[in-house]
Parts: structure tokens; sequence; C-alpha cells
């Protein structure tokens, strides 16, 4: 009875996509929690990995590739956009240490 | 096995992102996104995109998160933060209020749209002990073929990418006044 229930219940795609929901959510709360920059990056990773979850999930679901080369391009830019971050948040930390995003609010130099 | 899997990668994503909020520590939360990263690469795996899941252990795991440490080992910010007194009062329940909001809302979308998505297109291959490597020709087919505009100019942002941070993380050199 226990085990015809749990072979039963193989994960769908929804129970991929409310997985990816919960996990962007997270993020979304992290990037306005927090206050590190550095901490506020790595939620938007976060993000980014329940989109790359999503789309995956769609692409199996649809039968089609394309969702799957999405999710490569969309790895290619999380790496440009670490590297750009990353920088900026140094060439800033290393005029002010210790700053975080409330101190930094005005871009103006 | 299906389910336990998913259970397992599922539990190892969900503690690593609230590990990746919660935790002062900045090592910590990179710690914590690792463990987000792996599971979120057996959830690749589990749905036959075995090709992509290497590519995130490699570059997430590997190279992304080795910057992150890279960095706050640079800047020395590896000490607790303290998080326990809030800047604003209304911050964090707002903060919360929205995040509700954006799970219920994509969570009520997906539910209620389960059957309207349909399988089209040739279908995905599933790799087997015959032809191993099926998903990596045909996500090669896709990226060189139908999408190889796209692939070029990707190699124009990284170009972009990496002169542009040079260029803000330089140190303008002082003007060495020369002794007359």
């Amino acid at each position: 009875m226990m085990s015809a229930l749990i072979s039963a219940a193989t994960p769908t795609t929804t129970w991929y996509l409310v997985l990816s929901a919960l996990l962007f959510g997270i993020g979304t709360v992290g990037v306005l929690v927090r206050r590190n920059p550095l901490v506020m990056f790595m939620c938007i990773e976060l993000m980014l990995n329940a989109i790359n979850l999503s789309f995956v999930a769609f692409a199996k679901r649809m039968g089609d590739i394309g969702g799957q080369t999405t999710v490569f391009f969309v790895m290619v830019v999380a790496a440009a956009e670490v590297v750009v971050g990353l920088g900026i948040i140094v060439s800033i930390m290393r005029k002010r240490p210790g700053a975080n995003v409330d101190d930094i609010s005005a871009l103006k130099g | 096995m299906e389910l336990f899997v998913f259970v397992v990668a599922a539990a190892m994503i969900l503690a690593g992102a609230i590990g990746v909020v919660v935790r002062s520590h900045p090592v910590h939360a990179a710690l914590s996104l690792i463990l987000t990263l792996f599971g979120v690469a057996v959830m690749f795996v589990a749905q036959e995109a075995h090709f992509l899941a290497a590519v995130q252990v490699i570059v997430y795991a590997g190279a992304i998160v080795v910057l992150f440490l890279f960095v706050i080992m640079l800047l020395g910010v590896d000490r607790t933060e303290d998080i326990k007194t809030e800047p604003f009062k209304v911050q964090r329940p707002l903060a919360v209020i929205v995040g509700l909001g954006v799970i219920g809302l994509v969570t009520a979308a997906v539910v209620a749209s389960r059957d309207v998505v349909s399988s089209r297109g040739s279908g995905l291959v599933t790799p087997d002990m015959a032809d191993p490597d099926s998903n990596i020709r045909q996500l090669s087919r896709s990226v060189f073929g139908d999408y190889v505009v796209a692939f070029e100019v990707t190699s124009v942002l990284l170009v972009v990418a990496v002169v542009g941070t040079v260029l803000l993380t330089r140190r303008v050199k002082p003007v060495v006044e020369k002794a007359s």
C-alpha cells in the first residue's frame, strides 16, 4: 500500500516549478533584507538558479532542447555579471572598507 | 526512487537558500550557496539535462563561488555581520510579505496552468547506455546551429565584461613629479 503510493507519486513538472518559485522567493527576500553587497549578489545567484531550474523543467515537459540552450546562455551571462559586479564591489570597498549598501546609495562620485 | 531524489535535492536547495539569507557570516553564506547549487545540479540530472548539470558544478560551484570567497578574503569582510539590528523598522516584515506574495502568485499560476503546457518539437533524446552522449549532441546542435548568432554575441559580451572589469579595478598610479 505504502510502496504503491510512493511509486505513484513521481515528481511532475509542477513540483519542479513550485520548487523554483520557492527558491526565487527566498532569493527575493534575501536581496531585500541583506545589506552586505556580496550576500545580495549571492541572493541574485539564487534567483538565477531558480529560473534555470524552471527552464530545464519546461524543456523536459515540452520536449524542446531550446530550454536547455537558454540555461546555457543564462549561465554565461551570470558569469559575466558576477565578474563585473565583484569588480565594482572591490573598487568601492577599497575606498571605503566595511561599506554596506545604504552607505553607497548615492552612485555619483 | 525519483521521489526520493526529488525530496533530498529539494531539501538541499531550500536549506542552502535559507542559509544564504540568514547566515550572518559571508563565508558561511557562500558555503550555503554551494549546497543550493549542488542541489540544482541534481535536479538537472533528474530532468535529463546532463551536460548542464556538469556545467553547473564546474562553472557555478567551481568558479563563481570560488570568486566570491576570493573577494570576501581579499576585502577582509570575513567577519560576522550584525544582522540583529534592522535599519528600518518595517523593512523585514515588508520583505517577507513581498517574498510570500511572489511565491504565492507564481505557485498559483503554475498550479492553475498545469495542464496547459503540452509537448511539441522532436522531443528530448534521453541518453542511455547505447548512446550516452546524445544530450550533449542535441544541445550542441542547438547552440551551434539555431543559436549561433547569440553564441557569437556572447563572446563579445565576455570580452566587454573582462575589459570593463580591468578598467574598473585598475589602480590609477599617482603621477610622480619629476625632480628637476
